[in-house]
């Protein structure tokens, strides 16, 4: 996990000691990059050169180093950390299959997941509930 | 690891890694101007860096390099003490 703002690293120290580590009784577990200028947000897309700020991007990085999604929201609208824990828990189990396996709409660890090639054509009716997406 | 820096009265630098990797290949390639930057892709590799970060008690130098082997979660966000 890497966090990323525009802040100086004495800001993320401020910001470490007198809020966030009294919301969570600790320090943050990963290093909180400093983006000054807005370099590695312009990299990635997701700098606003109005606000001077980097907007709520959030990016998968797989162990070869690519990406396998992101999600990008402006400032006032906060994330859902289990989706993006369920995301990761789906691109490993992909991984791990060496993509025999692929996971439905509303996935989560545990539920049923498919198996593509020329026996599933046709047949995901069969294996697969459109119920089991909002589930 | 990150490694250790001391920390000074200016910013810490960022460094970009994309154009020494354009200039070792001796490809050269016209850097699209800054509005035509597309949004990364997925499946394709994460645009690499490094930069200084606040992490535990230290100022250290954060390279994305570093991270290979490992699943990585990168988050940005508009501000130290904001709300959401």
């Amino acid at each position: 996990m890497l966090s990323c703002s525009v802040d100086s690293v004495f800001v993320h120290k401020m910001w470490n000691d007198h809020e966030i580590s009294k919301m969570v009784n600790k320090d943050v577990p990963f290093p909180m990059l400093s983006d000054g200028g807005g370099e590695i947000g312009k990299l990635y897309g997701i700098y606003d050169e109005e606000g001077g700020v980097e907007t709520r991007g959030r990016f998968i990085i797989d162990p070869d180093g690519n990406v396998q999604g992101f999600e990008v929201l402006t400032p006032p609208v906060g994330r859902n950390i289990a989706e993006t824990l369920r995301q990761i828990q789906a691109f490993q189990l992909v991984r791990e299959s060496k993509g025999t396996q692929a996971t439905p709409a509303g996935w989560k660890p545990g539920k049923k997941v498919l198996h593509p090639g020329p026996d599933l054509v046709g047949k995901v009716w069969e294996e697969w509930k459109v119920e089991e997406a909002f589930k | 690891m990150p490694e250790e820096f001391k920390p000074g009265c200016q910013r810490p630098p960022v460094h970009k890694k994309q154009e020494s990797i354009a200039m070792e290949t001796g490809v050269s390639i016209e850097m699209p101007k800054e509005e035509e930057v597309s949004m990364i892709k997925v499946g394709k590799p994460a645009p690499a860096f490094t930069a200084p970060a606040y992490f535990q008690g230290k100022f250290v130098n954060v390279d994305l390099e570093e991270y290979k082997g490992k699943w990585v979660l990168l988050c940005f966000y508009p501000g130290d003490f904001t709300f959401v």
